[in-house]
């Protein structure tokens, strides 16, 4: 899937990212985009507003959580199905996402790092960076019945 | 899906921005498009895609004056892009699923772009509007 130097620059950006940050900015966008993935998230409060979601304490504790995950994954380029299978139970019997959600999400994930990145955000670690984001999602969704 | 007001000040207000760096927005959004997406690739068999050639320059201006289009007429962007909608369907007949990904490289090339003014806001309502454009473009297929 990636060559080496992919896993290198990957893994290389990914060390710069403030986990706790961009994990919450991340959901947060998820939240205010795409309106509809709230409703796995009733029970977080107001996200009235792109305000409200982007302030919301719950979100960003909890896009933490999700990015920290991701973090985890990124050792395991090699076996992301193994890496994930775990979470794709609980993602299907326990908490019944949708994959397409892990889709968005890895999309949303992207823009972030480029508005965060810059012109480092290349074409080159993007297209390195979707296939990671799919990977995950796939990985996510692999163990669904 | 229509945009509402607010939707629609954040795009007219960025992209009189946007517009300033217009090629260099244009360019980068298809080099990201064939990186990201070599399947994309597969409608320009006949272009040299190497970053920085003159054809990724030339189509990637004209592709952000036709997003520069919608905008102007953000109120109707049916009427403003009936001809390249009809030049999509009879024509180049491009997959639709090709659209989805060009908006996520040119979001993904604002953001990277304009960081401060690619608020939540301003990438929802982006998302939106590039959403419309390219239901727009597809409207006529069959």
């Amino acid at each position: 899937m990636l060559t080496a130097e992919e896993k290198t620059s990957v893994t290389a950006l990914f060390g710069k990212v403030k986990v706790d940050e961009v994990g919450g900015e991340a959901l947060g966008r998820l939240l205010v985009v795409y309106p509809w993935t709230q409703r796995f998230f009733e029970h977080f409060g107001d996200l009235s507003t792109a305000d409200a979601v982007m302030g919301n304490p719950q979100v960003k504790a909890h896009g933490k959580k999700v990015l920290e995950s991701f973090s985890d994954g990124l050792k395991h380029l090699d076996d992301l199905k193994g890496a994930f299978a775990k979470l794709s139970e609980l993602h299907c019997d326990k908490l019944h996402v949708d994959p397409e959600n892990f889709r968005l999400l890895g999309n949303v994930l992207v823009v972030v790092l480029a508005r965060r990145f810059g012109g480092e955000f290349t074409p080159e670690l993007q297209a390195s960076f979707q296939k990671v984001v799919t990977g995950v999602a796939n990985a996510l969704a692999h163990r669904y019945h | 899906m229509s945009l509402t007001r607010a939707e629609r000040t954040i795009i007219v207000s960025m992209w009189s921005k946007i517009s300033t760096q217009a090629d260099a927005i244009g360019t980068e959004t298809l080099e990201r498009l064939f990186s990201c997406y070599p399947q994309a690739k597969t409608y320009f068999p006949h272009f040299d895609l190497h970053s920085g050639s003159a054809q990724l320059r030339a189509h990637g201006s004209k592709v952000v004056a036709a997003v520069g289009d919608a905008v102007k007429s953000i109120d109707n962007v049916a009427i403003a892009l009936s001809k390249l909608s009809e030049l999509h369907a009879y024509v180049l007949r491009v997959d639709p699923v090709n659209f989805k990904f060009l908006s996520h490289c040119l979001l993904v090339t604002l953001a990277s772009h304009f960081p401060a003014d690619f608020t939540a806001d301003a990438h929802a309502a982006w998302d939106k509007f590039l959403s419309i454009v390219s239901g727009v473009l597809t409207e006529k297929y069959r």
